[in-house]
């Protein structure tokens, strides 16, 4: 059975950004197949040139709309860096719920609103909205939490407004933090509506061994702290990082792509899974055990079932990191001053993984070169690769099969586009 | 604008986070209600229509590309209603900072000389949507609140024509019961920045940044004496002015009007 498939997928829908698939099979074999990142670039390193450290994290966070409390946080803590500030343990606990609120809200809107279309048959959220309200309502709930703790901490879900270099602007209320625990408490039967729903589904097991990179702290599970960790090398000096990816551009995509010695690397949730999942806290344990697969797991449909023990263990995370904040009382944190100047790294795990910013910061406090590393340009080669593993095997099938399993692979790696065309990585003179 | 039964209505995203968009979507309690009132047609980062018969469009992002500028007068013979959502599409926003440079440089600095993507990756000065085609309506904002998104397609529904604020952030400001940044020493754009935001950055510790564009008829030269008067220099008010008004600070020396 030899078919001829020429497939183009314009413009691929509900996924963050614009990004094409074609894919080009002659007489059944696999001729071509390309994820096209049609993205246009948006050269922040123009925008931030020569604008003070204090601006850099507001307009940084413009990067993206829907991790734009992780380009903030990994901002900080490099212009922190380059600027020798430490924060107090109360500033790190708020960061650390901002970035557990993001991931929530980011893995949710991505399992919810972009995945579930996809298993349920319909072409988009609404419709079941309007016609499956249980099945939604879970994710419309968590979402919703997610988003109003953002909002008590940051004034609203997309663009942060109190986090700011050596501080906190805004520190919440008593009553508020106890409402935000109340309300994570109770999500614990809206998660296991999630996993119930999501366990349920049926994907293609296909599976290829890579490499795993993300955060590995001194202890826990990390997403604020950590220092970058490689299932097959171990740990990796963060000032390192940079080198040891290559970078490079391709005649197809506004976003680099990268590998390390090792080739082909992937970050995001089912990285974290397998490189930290033994940290996972005791109810996220508990879902990993039920789930189809064991660790470690090279299948990456298997991201969107990571996706949903992160979001178990980061609202039980949270409510530890409420009580800590409560114990500690709450007072706010002015910005504090700078001792030194230089350059700074900072990391952070984005929802979609591990995001690398580095800054240099003039005696004058301005900023003269950057360098971001964003967690989808760092999975586009893994993505192209699993395309490229995964047609030959759906090729008995119609096209109709092909386009929807090719569609599921690159959905199932919940690619950020918009960010992975913001790579800065050239020193300006 | 009319009254339509069922309005058909289409997000496009052109240069963004598209953290406007995500607002939209972040309207959790409100979608099934707005889905039953409106018909979304075209919405690339939620569904797979792809539908062209929309008669309201809300554009995100800025243009920077001639693709990008090409497919606004395709939108703009479809729609009736074109209304920008955010800063990027209303007033150029933090996009057009990347005007102080040429294309080529920027383009240079990213990518190095001649890159094998150049095609996909060539790009013009970012501007503002009312560039290219006539816009009806506008919500600024970075991102834009969900509450005037929502009132914008009340008023859409209702066939009315939707308004913007026109008295500055300091005014929703003393209403939060703000203390003016400025009695705490410090430079805010509230005074020429366009209202509707209940002031959310100074109430969250913050100072306004001016993403909502300048009012109209803002002052800005007695807006600068007053920074200066505050201890900023020349460069450092250009730079507060340039965040999100570059555009407009350098073509026509104030900001976009509500109507047209």
């Amino acid at each position: 059975m030899h078919k001829d498939h020429h497939i183009e997928i314009r413009e691929l829908t509900r996924v963050e950004g614009h990004g094409n698939i074609v894919v080009d099979i002659r007489k059944g074999t696999v001729r071509e197949i390309r994820l096209e990142i049609i993205e246009s670039p948006r050269f922040f390193e123009a925008l931030i040139k020569g604008r003070h450290y204090q601006e850099v994290a507001h307009i940084i966070s413009r990067i993206c709309g829907i991790c734009s409390a992780s380009h903030t946080c990994a901002c900080l803590k490099a212009v922190e860096d380059a600027l020798g500030m430490r924060i107090s343990r109360r500033t790190g606990l708020l960061r650390e719920l901002c970035l557990c609120a993001e991931t929530i809200q980011s893995h949710i809107l991505h399992l919810y609103f972009l995945v579930l279309p996809d298993f349920m048959g319909t072409h988009s959220v609404l419709p079941l909205l309007k016609e499956n309200p249980s099945l939604m309502e879970p994710g419309l709930k968590l979402k919703g939490l997610a988003n109003h703790i953002s909002t008590i901490l940051n004034g609203r879900p997309v663009h942060p407004i109190s986090l700011v270099p050596g501080g906190t602007l805004h520190m919440p209320e008593k009553c508020e933090l106890i409402e935000i625990k109340e309300r994570l408490e109770e999500a614990t039967e809206l998660l296991h509506r999630v996993w119930e729903t999501f366990r349920g589904f049926s994907t293609p097991g296909f599976e290829k061994a890579r490499e795993f990179i993300s955060l590995k702290p001194s202890s826990g599970y990390g997403m604020y702290d950590g220092t970058p960790f490689s299932n097959i090398d171990g740990f990796i000096e963060k000032e390192d990082y940079a080198h040891r990816l290559e970078e490079y551009v391709v005649p197809h995509s506004t976003a680099k792509h990268a590998k390390t010695g090792h080739g082909t690397y992937m970050v995001g949730a089912l990285a974290r899974l397998n490189n930290n999942h033994r940290r996972l806290t005791p109810l996220a344990r508990r879902f990993l055990k039920d789930a189809p697969f064991s660790m470690p797991c090279h299948i990456p449909f298997m991201n969107n079932l990571a996706q949903v023990i992160e979001c178990v263990h980061l609202a039980e995370y949270a409510i530890e990191l409420v009580d800590r904040l409560l114990d500690m009382g709450l007072k706010k944190e002015p910005p504090r001053w700078g001792t030194t100047w230089g350059r700074g790294v900072g990391m952070v795990e984005a929802p979609r993984g591990i995001l690398y910013h580095s800054y240099t910061v003039n005696n004058e406090g301005l900023v003269e070169s950057a360098n971001c590393i964003i967690p989808t340009a760092q999975n586009l080669r893994s993505i192209e690769e699993d395309l490229r593993g995964l047609v030959p095997g759906l090729l008995p099938c119609s096209r109709e099969e092909v386009v929807k399993g090719v569609e599921g692979l690159v959905r199932a790696y919940d690619p950020c586009i918009s960010c992975s065309t913001h790579i800065m990585d050239v020193e300006f003179v | 604008m009319r009254w339509i039964k069922r309005p058909r209505i289409a997000f496009f995203s052109l240069t963004s986070c598209e953290g406007c968009q995500l607002m939209v979507l972040n309207c959790e309690e409100e979608l099934r209600e707005l889905s039953t009132r409106v018909d979304v047609v075209n919405f690339r980062e939620a569904t797979d229509l792809k539908r062209d018969d929309y008669q309201v469009a809300f554009i995100e992002g800025s243009v920077t590309r001639e693709e990008e500028a090409e497919k606004l007068k395709e939108i703009r013979q479809r729609a009736e209603t074109i209304i920008t959502l955010g800063a990027c599409s209303t007033t150029g926003g933090i996009n057009a900072l990347k005007n102080r440079f040429s294309p080529e440089y920027v383009t240079e600095c990213v990518y190095g000389r001649n890159p094998p993507n150049r095609l996909l990756v060539e790009n013009i000065p970012a501007m503002p949507v009312e560039e290219v085609i006539e816009v009806d309506y506008r919500i600024p904002g970075c991102p834009v609140s969900k509450e005037e998104f929502l009132g914008f397609v009340k008023a859409l529904v209702l066939g009315i024509p939707p308004g913007l604020p026109e008295y500055p952030v300091c005014n929703e400001c003393k209403m939060e019961g703000n203390i003016c940044v400025f009695e705490k020493g410090v430079a805010c754009m509230g005074p020429v920045t366009r209202g509707g935001c209940r002031a959310v950055c100074v109430s969250f510790g913050s100072i306004c940044w001016g993403c909502r564009g300048l009012l109209d008829d803002a002052n800005t030269d007695a807006h600068r004496e007053t920074l200066g008067n505050h201890g900023l220099g020349d460069d450092e008010i250009t730079k507060r002015f340039d965040l999100y008004s570059s555009f407009y600070i350098h073509r026509k020396g104030r900001c976009t009007k509500t109507t047209t």
